[in-house]
């Protein structure tokens, strides 16, 4: 491994690291309840739920650890937990 | 908008990385954090991946608040300062205790940075040992509770007074579970000139043994039954209040996490939750939060 000089390190560079395979529980959405709040996408610790275009969101299943924050803090029930099958 | 890069080693549904991306989000890409070690600096840039998109630096526990006095004195001397807004962020560890000698140093010179303690109550990264930020009765690794006490023997310091006692212009203390009043706390702190402090309370799922999903509820809980008041500070004088209407009784916050369990199950366990209670009344009656 070459060290930069300061040890410095390029920015945002962790995305090599799915931590998608921590989960044991995926949110599942449905989009029919979402109101398009936003709420989900600001609170994932993760940055794992994107806002689209069109304000529904979409879930990276590749980084998303499944802690449940969006589906307990969801004002309409519109995520909900459902058990990680492998 | 520089939100913490996913694939971070941060635990499911962690604090620290919900606290950075909302001080991200309000202060926007032209930013400097100085982030001493700690659960955000380990979990973050685990060498050599980095999660973080603006420029960052790792720094002592000691000197994480002279770190950013340095750069913010050599962006002056540069005359490349413009509209750059340099960010200290650490941990109750690292404020409270190890570097309150060279916070204390920052904020009597006055420097223009905004320090901001991402307080969860404990050193997490270490394996839960005790801080100056531990709640009263917490059972932590090194306050365990026992035959001898029921956990952490002393109350939290004060860490918003003893910052606003060095004539800061701006302290705020903020929640994570409160996302826009948070947001809009930190980007008034980055906006006035001087040394400014964020006080922001982060509930940490590992360390207080909750469920993964329930970091922001129990975050609301600390507010609502008033052992964390919301409030902004200004020259020294408090000149904001979050009310809380009607109070919940703190046996619901603390019910609700395994750190405090045992004062539910001890003899003498009850007496100890009315000193809690205690704690919650004082803060109404200080803060003026009915």
């Amino acid at each position: 491994m070459k060290v930069m000089i300061g040890g410095a390190v390029k920015p945002g560079t962790t995305r090599v690291n799915k931590t998608g395979g921590w989960r044991n529980f995926r949110p599942l959405y449905h989009k029919d309840k979402c109101v398009k709040c936003g709420l989900c996408s600001l609170l994932c610790p993760d940055s794992s739920i994107q806002e689209q275009e069109d304000k529904y969101v979409i879930f990276d299943y590749d980084y998303c650890k499944g802690c449940g924050i969006c589906a307990n803090e969801c004002p309409k029930d519109a995520i909900e937990m459902v058990l990680e099958e492998k | 908008m520089s939100r913490l890069a996913p694939g971070h080693r941060g635990c499911a549904g962690c604090c620290d990385a919900i606290a950075a991306n909302f001080v991200l989000e309000a202060v926007g890409d032209d930013a400097i954090i100085v982030n001493p070690t700690g659960c955000l600096e380990v979990m973050t840039t685990p060498y050599p991946e980095s999660a973080w998109e603006v420029p960052w630096i790792h720094s002592l526990f000691e000197n994480t608040a002279p770190v950013a006095s340095g750069i913010e004195a050599a962006l002056r001397a540069l005359g490349r300062k413009g509209d750059t807004k340099v960010i200290a962020m650490g941990g109750d560890g690292a404020t409270v205790d190890i570097g309150i000698l060279g916070i204390s140093g920052t904020f009597e010179r006055g420097d223009d940075i905004t320090y901001v303690c991402i307080d969860n109550e404990a050193y997490m990264n270490t394996g839960v040992q005790r801080s100056g930020a531990t709640p009263f009765n917490a059972s932590t690794s090194t306050s365990p509770p026992g035959s001898q006490s029921f956990g952490n023997s002393r109350p939290k310091k004060n860490m918003p007074a003893i910052i606003a006692a060095h004539g800061s212009p701006y302290v705020a203390t903020t929640s994570i579970s409160y996302p826009k009043d948070m947001m809009r706390k930190v980007k008034k702190a980055v906006d006035i000139e001087g040394a400014t402090y964020i006080h922001t309370h982060a509930p940490c799922a590992t360390g207080w043994r909750f469920d993964t999903s329930k970091t922001i509820e129990i975050g609301k809980l600390a507010v609502e039954t008033a052992l964390w008041p919301l409030y902004e500070m200004e020259d020294g004088e408090i000149t904001s209040v979050r009310k809380v209407k009607k109070p919940k009784p703190v046996e619901e916050y603390l019910k609700a996490q395994g750190r405090f369990k045992h004062l539910f199950t001890m003899e003498g366990g009850k007496e100890e939750i009315s000193k809690i209670q205690d704690i919650a009344n004082w803060n109404i009656e200080h803060y003026g939060l009915l």
